[in-house]
């Protein structure tokens, strides 16, 4: 082999991943002056934020007045159990709003109230109409926005580049290393501070809403510097993905259909979600059809639905019902809004919607049920960061966005995604550059590390009869999926360990043909490793967290245990070894604790000031 | 939901290689299932046949624009374009867009676009209104929405005849995407640029024959020449070839008799 050949480039801070979270960090630093790289890992404006459907929640109270920043903390809070990160929460609820009007300001046009403000939708666990959105391509309007305004600032972009290695000097971060995806060349990017942006690892499971960059690479570069994760075994299935064609499986449905009007039902046609109310949230929760059904037309006076619960309460429903044979003929169950609301209603509100099932599934969702069931969505767990400042243990080490851990807690609520990349990116770029400005100059880079860190990633292109990795990714799927999914048991938990370290030790083999060009082959050969690893840590985690709360439900532990309500699992590298490590909780001060308990039933608010319905469309 | 009936194994023909004069279409028989799309099937490829077959994907869902390319010769989303659509006696031949640089496979590189999109002057919003909100109504924001839904295929790129048989044009010439762009900022409610002349000097508007290629392969369904193209040309029309609007002009600059128009619409 010849000597590597290295593409370098000098920054003070680089961006790896350009979601919402990397691109929002890095107009952020580029603002503060700094010497800024986005780097993506497809081409520029294709990342996951893309497939967002349903809206950013913020407390705009465009809606309604009585909304707040306590109220959107209060809900966060809830909906993730109360495992989040109060701080992170607050600055979530509280910035959220500017963070959506910057939007704007930048050019997104969402959806309008009829005095011209910018409208708001209902969404599970959102106690009022709180998500701004465009139809149900609202990620599409968010990523371009910000897209947009990179391109008009003048970011240098490096697309379809994938970052493998954070490289250390004395503690402090002094660059990163991967390679272009085009031509496969090596890349040596020098930096005084590096934002982590690269979202979550639900490629490691076969029902999943994400494609094939996600393989939590950005994990497992964070663990290898030395960064802490944190809540690993909280993974989001989303309740409605498809399931039918085959070939869509997982395929995402917005919440926004339940938002808008869509209930569940089972294969007897009974919206069997009344009988799932946990008593955590029956106080606010309809618990029958009628009260329900006058909810839709009003909110003031009636309580919300049992179909817009959490995703983690309504996704282990569907579960339930499937598996006591009252599923769908394709092993889900029906989503229905066509019997709710009128034609051009639903093809107006969720017209990506409309177009997917009747292209991909011949389905007519204006005249037909859907058929739905959960997918691997989201991963609340992540990076441990600080709340203000998103720095991670390590040195000159940020992370916003989904690979970061604690504003979500247990369980996400639907919206709080979207609002979290610009919040928490903003906050990033923003102490990235502060840092990399503090420093006078870059970490020095050990050559002879790159070296063999570049011929570490060239073996599976010599090995002309290696294992295939298609097939171990394959196995990885099928693994996660049966034994790491929404169900957890100790005894499953280790089978799927023993058969995660056999996998390792395929990938030790793998060999792949065709060289490094665009060869999505060695790419995933490459991405296997972060998959690996980043799975043998859920289910660690996993196995460590004896309790039932949010997206991890044990079967051996129903109950949701009050000692785990105060604790983290927190992973990290120690002496090349993974160390499992229980660690406290920080404690929320008095008055916000106030603001999480109960509050008053919405019965004792006023009436909504705006229907949540956009001018000029009627319910059925 | 309509029974289909799919054959137990299609043959892609799927172009191979890494520039254009030395590759070629290799065919790979693979099996399928019921209800798959081309991209599903170029993954049983991989798995089975090729595994270092390069395609350019994400989202699989419509939404990201990752997988263009021309299926039977017509430019498609291989993501969104069903088996069930195409006759599969024959193969389904599969191959890179044209109009741009062969990468490896059915990867191009789409760099133009993004080079393009650097030349675009930037939105620049009106100041807020008094109460301090930015208020737009539906009616007047749908227009734009429209152009909003771009996914940035660059289908319309790759079938514009402008640039997909004359790479010469490429310099002076922004193609279909970067027309809905503009059109988009030109009819942004709160918009304050003027584009106009840019439009008609470096972006090569004045190319445009109106000939509806790009309509027709939109996959957002977006109406690019009737919505996009065409207004843009009627302003460019009025601004600078209608003698009234030139003396308005000359009397009272750029700035307002463009604001004047763009307030009205189309």
């Amino acid at each position: 082999m010849a000597e590597p050949h290295y593409d370098e480039r000098d920054y003070d801070v680089i961006v790896i991943g350009a979601g919402g979270a990397g691109i929002r960090a890095a107009i952020e630093a580029k603002g503060q002056g700094a010497r800024t790289a986005l780097v993506c890992k497809s081409l520029f404006g294709k990342a996951h934020t893309v497939m967002a459907e349903g809206g950013i929640a913020a407390a705009l109270r465009n809606v309604w007045k009585e909304d707040g920043w306590d109220v959107h903390f209060r809900d966060t809070m809830r909906g993730g159990k109360l495992l989040n990160n109060w701080r992170m929460a607050q600055i979530h609820a509280q910035e959220a709003p500017d963070r959506v009007l910057e939007l704007e300001e930048w050019g997104a046009l969402f959806d309008r109230t009829s005095d011209g403000l910018i409208l708001q939708r209902d969404f599970g666990g959102h106690r009022y109409a709180r998500l701004a959105h465009v139809g149900d391509r609202t990620g599409l309007e968010m990523i371009r926005t910000l897209q947009n305004r990179a391109t008009e600032l003048g970011i240098d972009v490096l697309m379809e580049c994938t970052m493998q290695r954070i490289l250390m000097d004395d503690g402090h971060v002094a660059g990163a290393f991967g390679y272009w995806r085009q031509t496969g060349r090596f890349v040596l990017l020098h930096a005084k501070a590096i934002v982590l942006a690269t979202g979550g690892a639900g490629r490691a499971w076969r029902v999943t809403s994400n494609s094939w960059e996600y393989s939590g690479d950005g994990l497992r570069m964070a663990l290898d510097a030395g960064a802490d994760l944190m809540d690993m075994e909280f993974v989001q299935f989303h309740p409605t993905g498809m399931v039918w064609p085959l070939s869509v499986r997982g395929l995402l449905v917005t919440e926004g259909v339940r938002g808008d009007g869509g209930t569940l039902r089972n294969k007897d046609g009974e919206r069997f979600m009344f009988r799932y109310i946990p008593e955590f949230f029956r106080a606010e929760t309809a618990d029958n059809e009628a009260e329900a059904d006058r909810w839709y037309e009003d909110k003031a006076n009636n309580r919300r639905t049992p179909d817009l619960l959490p995703r983690d309460e309504v996704a282990r429903a569907i579960n339930t019902e499937v598996k006591a044979g009252r599923g769908s003929p394709h092993g889900g169950v029906f989503l229905d809004i066509a019997s709710r609301r009128a034609p051009d209603f639903i093809q107006k509100r969720l017209p990506s919607m409309y177009h997917q099932f009747k292209e991909l599934a011949d389905i007519d969702i204006t005249k037909e049920p859907m058929e739905i069931g959960p997918t691997c969505h989201y991963f609340m767990g992540g990076i441990r960061v600080d709340a203000d400042t998103t720095a991670t243990t390590v040195a000159g080490l940020f992370a916003a966005g989904e690979c970061a851990a604690g504003l979500h807690g247990a369980n996400r609520l639907g919206g709080n995604s979207l609002s979290d990349l610009v919040v928490f990116g903003r906050r990033a770029g923003l102490h990235a550059a502060q840092f990399a400005a503090a420093r006078r100059a870059p970490g020095a880079v050990d050559k002879a590390e790159l070296d063999a860190a570049a011929t570490r990633m060239l073996v599976p292109v010599e090995r002309s009869d290696g294992e295939d990795p298609y097939a171990i990714q394959n196995d990885l799927q099928g693994t996660m999926q049966d034994l790491v999914g929404l169900i957890r048991s100790a005894s499953e938990l280790e089978e799927a360990l023993r058969r995660l370290a056999s996998y390792q030790e395929r990938l030790d083999r793998v060999g792949v043909r065709g060289g490094v060009r665009y060869n999505p082959a060695w790419n995933l050969a490459l991405d296997l490793r972060s998959m690996l690893t980043v799975s043998e840590i859920v289910a660690r985690a996993a196995s460590t967290r004896t309790e039932s709360r949010g997206g991890h439900t044990r079967e051996d532990f129903p109950k949701t245990d009050p000692e785990w309500g105060k604790r983290n699992v927190v992973i990290r590298r120690k002496d090349g070894a993974l160390d499992v490590s229980i660690e406290a909780l920080p404690e929320m001060p008095a008055d916000l604790r106030g603001v999480v308990g109960e509050q008053p039933h919405p019965k004792e608010h006023q009436g909504a000031v705006e229907s949540t319905q956009p001018a000029g469309l009627g319910a059925r | 939901m309509t029974v289909e009936t799919t054959p137990k194994e299609v043959t892609l023909r799927v172009w191979r290689g890494e520039d254009r004069g030395s590759g070629a279409f290799v065919d790979y028989q693979v099996p399928v299932d019921p209800g798959m799309v081309v991209l599903d099937v170029l993954f049983r490829v991989q798995a089975m046949r090729a595994p270092d077959l390069a395609v350019r994907w994400n989202c699989k869902a419509g939404k990201c624009g990752s997988c263009s390319a021309e299926v039977n010769g017509r430019p498609r989303l291989m993501c969104m374009t069903r088996l069930s659509g195409l006759p599969l006696d024959d193969p389904i031949v599969i191959a890179p867009m044209a109009t741009f640089p062969l990468v490896r496979d059915l990867v191009t590189d789409v760099s133009f676009n993004f080079e393009k999109a650097k030349t675009i002057p930037a939105f620049k919003p009106a100041p807020p209104g008094p109460d301090g909100t930015r208020r737009m109504y539906q009616e007047e924001v749908e227009r734009v929405q429209e152009f909003h839904k771009c996914i940035e295929c660059f289908l319309c790129q790759n079938v514009c005849h402008v640039i997909r048989d004359h790479e010469e044009n490429k310099e002076a010439f922004s193609g279909p995407r970067f027309f809905v762009k503009l059109a988009a900022l030109e009819m942004h409610p709160l918009d304050t640029n003027d584009r106009l002349e840019l439009i008609r000097m470096k972006d090569g508007l004045g190319f445009c024959n109106i000939t509806k290629c790009c309509t027709e392969v939109c996959p957002e369904d977006i109406h690019i020449t009737d919505n996009a193209i065409i207004p843009l040309k009627e302003r460019i029309v009025t601004q600078y070839y209608d003698p009234l609007a030139w003396v308005k002009r000359r009397i009272f600059g750029r700035e307002e008799s463009t604001r004047g128009r763009a307030d009205r619409g189309a």
